[in-house]
């Protein structure tokens, strides 16, 4: 079938989901500048942001209903719609952490510089990229993609350990600093937390194109 | 103003009412779909927007139904001149027995729409063109009309309603008789024509109602229950009995 009246729809639902996909990751490299740089008026704005963020979970989360509503997709639209639903929430709270670091910032920007940020920017670096290319993923809908995005976790986790080994020692050699470590630690667990919400959508990307549930699931995650 | 509006509408067939105090309104260049249960008065309603419950020996009306503000039962009314503007599709396929471009040709003629040959020729092609039928027939245009298939056969007749132009489109159960492809491709055709005109259609398939139209009026014994946005029908209708309907707790 040349044009059905429901692909209109899904091409739209496709626009609004990468839309608040993009912003979102904005708003991840905006809130890690404003940490790195020390720039508090980017935080504000970071923050003030989420509004706009927010109302796109929900017009995305009225147009996936009325979808379902009106056009009865099936089979792979039915997935499709599902998982946008699905990942919208996901991206949401991916912006509500980049929300909470430049939280942080505000605080941390007001004291004195710890350290240099090394592994932090890298470990946003990493979620920034993760995020990218799985709704790149998404959009070609590429599985293999999805799975190879979903490994990259990994390397994400490794960096939060040794961030965290090193804020605990910091906190042990010179009690002083256990503020500030401490903010940097959440700061640490948001970027963590963040690969895992990538990983989501990339597990989401696969019951879209293979129809399969790989979520807790190892050995199909790997396949 | 709106395109056709209808108020305190009654109807009977001899002493039985089959219409109980409709009233509404429909704007020009809006799919409105009418759904309920098989004899809640929907097809008895859609014919008195045309008149073609005049047909009917024992019919009788009450009631106003306005179409550009003119009311439509005033006894002056010219009823095919009325028809011509408010064209018909029916649930059956139904061309004339002749050929493609004759059934097509037949309303322009009897109507003297056309000016010579040539305008006779490009009238049937744009309305077969407008009714997503011309690229299918174009090369077998003087061969009968019942060497198409079931689909292209109510495209016909749609082609055939569009020839005379008319302002709004009534369409009872265009699709009912279809596979699900030929559906399909009146469902989209439906949508475009919307551009051009007003669109009444009926239909028992409630998930057509949701797909094609833009307001959805829920009939039942021979009252209208509700009408609404579809997008609101079909997430949060305001009436039980609606709700009832469409997730098919009755019906």
């Amino acid at each position: 079938m040349e044009h059905r009246i429901i692909d209109q729809q899904l091409d739209l639902l496709r626009d609004k989901l990468l839309l608040l996909g993009g912003t979102t990751e904005a708003a991840l490299e905006r809130a890690m500048r404003s940490l790195t740089a020390r720039d508090s008026d980017l935080a504000r704005e970071v923050l003030e942001g989420d509004k706009i963020i927010d109302q796109m979970e929900l017009e995305i989360d009225r147009f996936s209903v009325e979808i379902l509503a009106l056009q009865q997709p099936a089979a792979h639209d039915l997935r499709f719609v599902i998982s946008v639903a699905k990942i919208t929430p996901i991206l949401e709270r991916i912006a509500d952490h980049a929300g909470s670091i430049a939280e942080a910032a505000l605080i941390l920007n007001d004291e004195p510089e710890l350290k240099k940020y090394i592994d932090l920017p890298l470990m946003a670096d990493n979620a920034a990229e993760m995020l990218r290319t799985a709704l790149d993923a998404f959009t070609s809908e590429d599985a293999a993609a999805s799975r190879r995005i979903i490994e990259q976790d990994k390397i994400i986790d490794k960096c939060y350990h040794r961030v965290f080994d090193e804020l605990i020692t910091m906190m042990i050699d010179n009690p002083a600093t256990t503020a500030s470590a401490a903010h940097l630690l959440f700061v640490a667990k948001h970027l963590e937390r963040i690969g895992d919400y990538v990983k989501d959508i990339c597990e989401l990307n696969v019951y879209l194109t293979e129809a399969a549930f790989i979520k807790h699931s190892p050995k199909l995650e790997a396949a | 103003m709106s395109k056709i509006s209808v108020s305190d509408l009654n109807f009977f067939y001899g002493k039985a009412q089959a219409l109980h105090d409709i009233s509404i309104d429909i704007q020009e260049r809006e799919i409105i779909a009418f759904i309920g249960p098989s004899g809640c008065g929907k097809s008895t309603f859609i014919r008195t927007l045309n008149r073609m419950n005049d047909t009917i020996p024992i019919a009788r009306v009450e009631g106003k139904v306005t179409i550009d503000g003119k009311n439509i039962y005033e006894p002056n009314t010219d009823v095919v001149s009325l028809r011509r503007k408010v064209g018909m599709v029916f649930q059956k396929s139904n061309p004339f027995p002749k050929s493609i471009f004759e059934n097509v040709a037949y309303g322009i003629r009897i109507n003297g729409i056309h000016k010579n040959k040539a305008d006779l020729n490009e009238r049937v092609e744009k309305a077969l063109n407008d009714a997503a039928l011309l690229g299918e027939v174009k090369d077998r245009m003087n061969t009968s009309a019942f060497g198409l298939s079931g689909g292209q056969q109510q495209r016909l007749c749609i082609a055939r309603a569009l020839a005379v132009q008319p302002e709004v489109i009534l369409m009872d159960e265009p699709a009912s008789a279809l596979d699900p492809i030929a559906t399909q491709k009146i469902e989209e055709l439906v949508v475009e024509l919307k551009k051009q005109y007003t669109i009444v259609i009926v239909t028992h398939n409630m998930q057509q109602a949701a797909r094609v139209s833009d307001r959805t009026a829920f009939f039942m014994l021979g009252k209208l229950v509700e009408v609404n946005p579809t997008q609101k029908m079909f997430t949060n209708p305001n009436e039980k009995l609606t709700e009832d309907y469409i997730t098919g707790r009755f019906g």
